[in-house]
């Protein structure tokens, strides 16, 4: 076990999973010698060398696109994109070919891609530096959509999701990657795609969360002084209805929680979801507490523009007493 | 690691001699250029001060090193004449005539920038003088300065029926040589003769990677041009009166031909990347060898040389520039946060956004701001 942050329980799954298989390998922007704008690759070039962790040069298309094609020849790729506002570049590689190779070559070929992505606001970057697209990826059938909130399961996800033989997208949640350490084991684990974590149980309310708003609905729940059921989805696609079904079919009451844009966010799916499966148990509207639909703002914003514990302890107070 | 590129940048193999000679220049001319370059650097110098103060967020791109870059360019064009750049790009907005408290106002995320602070470092736009921003996507401005040069041809020769007579100046930095939109933009340019100049400012480097690490041909970039039928030249970019010469030339000859054109302005910056870049990448050797090629410095040596100023003058000129920048930043310190409210307005047309019904009243109830319409 090893006290770790987020980022370092990444740098751990590549090194264990590239020191397994020498089909893994890493490309993406100074992610070599300098070990990438976070450094979550530090150390990776010096041990495995130039030809597994490749500096590429500036051009996302070109990064995601060979990535593709070493995948489909059957290597496991493990590319990074500095920041979420550089998937533009790259998004019609990933939503045009990683997502439907598969059908479109009736299984024939197949793309086991990873692609790290830091996403999300927090950490006073600049516009197109903090955007949430979970739900743009998860609205694109084909590809899996991860997203860890704790450097526990960050390793055992990424594990997965390397050895997964569909492609994933990995969003790493930037403003958590130094926030807390966490006991990590040494040894390899997975933790399986599509599976939710209860971070912890209760009987008054259900919410539903990913990534670094998990961080700020514990300290709301724990502020709020009542019994909330917290589930922390993990995968974004494909999720774990089975667990938000049983939740919300015990509590009755659910809450929402997640960065991206109210409208369209990937809380708009669940709440249609628990409409379908769980509508005779509901005592209360389903509410969302996300961004609000404009653009990311410049840093001065952000922290009123994402969801602080204020606002889900108002919504926790609005539908428990609804 | 030395950076073989580099090394042969100070070499003087690159274009030296123009039209324009320099003892054609006049005096008040070089000394607005000294102010220019002088007032970028320590535009930047105090940016770099206030991001550590954290009065700026977000991430912050000095230009130091590059002045005679954007000061020689801005010089050789016409105000009429559009100007597109990426994200280091405080010297063109200042070059450009952005008056440095808005540029500063918008490095602090306050209302008063030119951006009303909501885009910060990366967004220098500037409608009155033609500046086109500020983008933060490496590349993908370069397809906007086709789009540019298209527009004032077709407005000047269909619209107005006669002869295409502005130049659109696209800046991107090396690191862009190797992004597709670049690429588009110049088969496009190329194909449709559209009067436009892609300016490679050509540092050497991409963050931490050295051009010939990312670049193909990284020792002769302008072979990027000759693929798609344009001009390409090489400017030795240190050099504030040679970058105008030779981009006076070019402009020149883009507008009378309206046939786009490539250059490798080599140039060097003497900060790291962004704030946070210990420049592990590169020896302290290659920086000093480019700080004695101090753009600021050679053109004050050529001032006194030439007797166009007094050391004192000089001085006088360096003590403005301090007071101005001074000035910029107490103005800009003074200037408001912007409201959360700003988050709706300039979103699309309607002042509050086409929002019935979604997440507008709750954003409304979170800030206590009532609508005034
Ligand atoms: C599409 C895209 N990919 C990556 C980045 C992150 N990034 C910002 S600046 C930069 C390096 C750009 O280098 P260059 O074009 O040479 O400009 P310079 O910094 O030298 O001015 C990178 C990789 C980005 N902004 N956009
Ligand atoms: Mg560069």
């Amino acid at each position: 076990m090893a006290n770790l942050t987020l980022v370092q329980a990444i740098n751990l799954a590549l090194v264990q999973e590239m020191e397994k298989d020498d089909r893994v390998i890493i490309l993406g922007e100074d992610v070599g010698p300098n070990g990438g704008v976070f450094r979550v690759t530090e150390g990776l070039h010096k041990r495995f060398g130039s030809s597994r962790v490749v500096d590429s040069p500036l051009a996302e298309s070109g990064i995601i696109g060979t990535s593709i094609g070493l995948a489909m020849a059957g290597l496991r790729p493990v590319p990074e994109i500095q920041f979420e506002g550089f998937l533009g570049p790259a998004y019609d590689q990933i939503c045009s070919h990683a997502a439907r190779m598969r059908t479109r070559t009736r299984g024939a070929f197949t793309v086991p891609l990873t692609i790290r992505i830091p996403v999300g606001g927090g950490i006073h970057a600049p516009e197109l530096h903090s955007d949430s697209p979970e739900a743009i990826y998860a609205h694109t059938p084909g590809l899996k959509v991860v997203m860890p909130s704790s450097p526990y399961d960050a390793k055992g996800l990424l594990i997965s999701a390397i050895r997964d033989p569909d492609p994933v997208m990995f969003f790493e949640p930037k403003r958590i990657y130094r926030a807390f350490r966490e006991e990590v084991p040494e040894d390899e684990y997975t933790i399986p795609i599509g599976k939710a974590r209860t971070v912890c149980e209760g009987d008054d309310l259900t919410i539903v969360s990913w990534g670094a708003s998990v961080v700020q609905c514990m300290q709301a729940i724990e502020k709020s002084g009542k019994s909330i059921e917290l589930i922390d989805l993990r995968t974004i696609y494909p999720f774990d209805m089975d667990a938000i079904e049983a939740s919300v079919k015990k509590t009755g009451r659910c809450v929402i929680v997640h960065e991206a844009p109210k409208t369209c966010g990937f809380g708009a799916e669940i709440a249609a979801r628990i409409m379908e499966k769980c509508f005779l148990y509901l005592e209360a509207p389903v509410q969302r507490v996300a961004g609000f639909d404009t653009i990311m703002p410049y840093y001065k914003l952000e922290l009123e523009y994402m969801p602080d514990t204020a606002r889900i302890a108002r919504a926790i107070e609005d539908v428990g007493a609804y | 690691m030395p950076n073989a590129t580099l090394a042969s940048n100070l070499a003087s193999h690159l274009v030296k001699s123009a039209s324009v000679t320099r003892t054609e220049i006049p005096g008040t001319t070089l000394l607005k250029w000294f102010y220019d370059m002088a007032l970028i650097r320590e535009f930047e110098v105090r940016c770099m001060q206030a991001y550590q103060d954290k009065k700026i967020g977000g991430f912050c791109h000095v230009y130091i090193g590059q002045e005679a870059v954007a000061v020689g360019c801005v010089a050789a064009l016409e105000h009429r004449d559009p100007i597109v750049t990426a994200y280091r790009d405080h010297g063109h907005a200042l070059a450009r005539g952005m008056h440095p408290k808005h540029c500063m106002a918008e490095m602090f995320g306050r209302i008063g920038g030119c951006a009303k602070g909501k885009g910060g470092s990366m967004h220098m736009f500037d409608k009155a003088n033609n500046l086109y921003g500020g983008h933060g996507i490496v590349g993908a401005q370069c397809p906007l300065g086709a789009g540019l040069a298209f527009a004032t041809k077709y407005e000047d020769e269909v619209i107005k029926g006669g002869k295409s007579d502005r130049v659109t100046m696209c800046f991107l930095g090396d690191g862009a040589l190797n992004q597709g939109a670049l690429h588009e933009a110049k088969n496009l340019a190329g194909l449709l003769d559209l009067p436009v100049i892609f300016v490679v400012e050509n540092n050497g480097y991409s963050m931490g990677t050295a051009i010939e690490r990312g670049t193909t041909m990284a020792h002769k970039i302008i072979t990027k041009a000759m693929g798609y039928g344009m001009e390409g030249i090489e400017v030795d970019g240190m050099d504030v009166l040679n970058v105008y010469a030779s981009m006076k030339d070019l402009c020149d000859r883009v507008r009378a031909t309206s046939r786009p054109a490539f250059v490798d302005m080599r140039t060097y910056r003497y900060k790291g990347h962004s704030m946070s870049d210990p420049r592990k990448y590169r020896g302290r050797e290659e920086e000093e060898q480019y700080e004695a090629e101090d753009p600021i410095g050679k053109l004050q040596k050529f001032i006194k040389d030439r007797k166009v100023a007094t050391a004192a003058e000089i001085e006088t000129i360096v003590d403005r520039v301090k007071v101005d920048v001074r000035d910029a930043v107490a103005w800009a310190d003074a200037s408001p946060a912007p409201g959360l409210e700003e988050l709706y307005h300039d979103v699309y047309v309607e002042k509050w956004g086409p929002y019935t019904g979604t997440s507008l009243p709750e954003m409304l109830r979170e800030s206590g701001v009532r609508s005034q319409e």
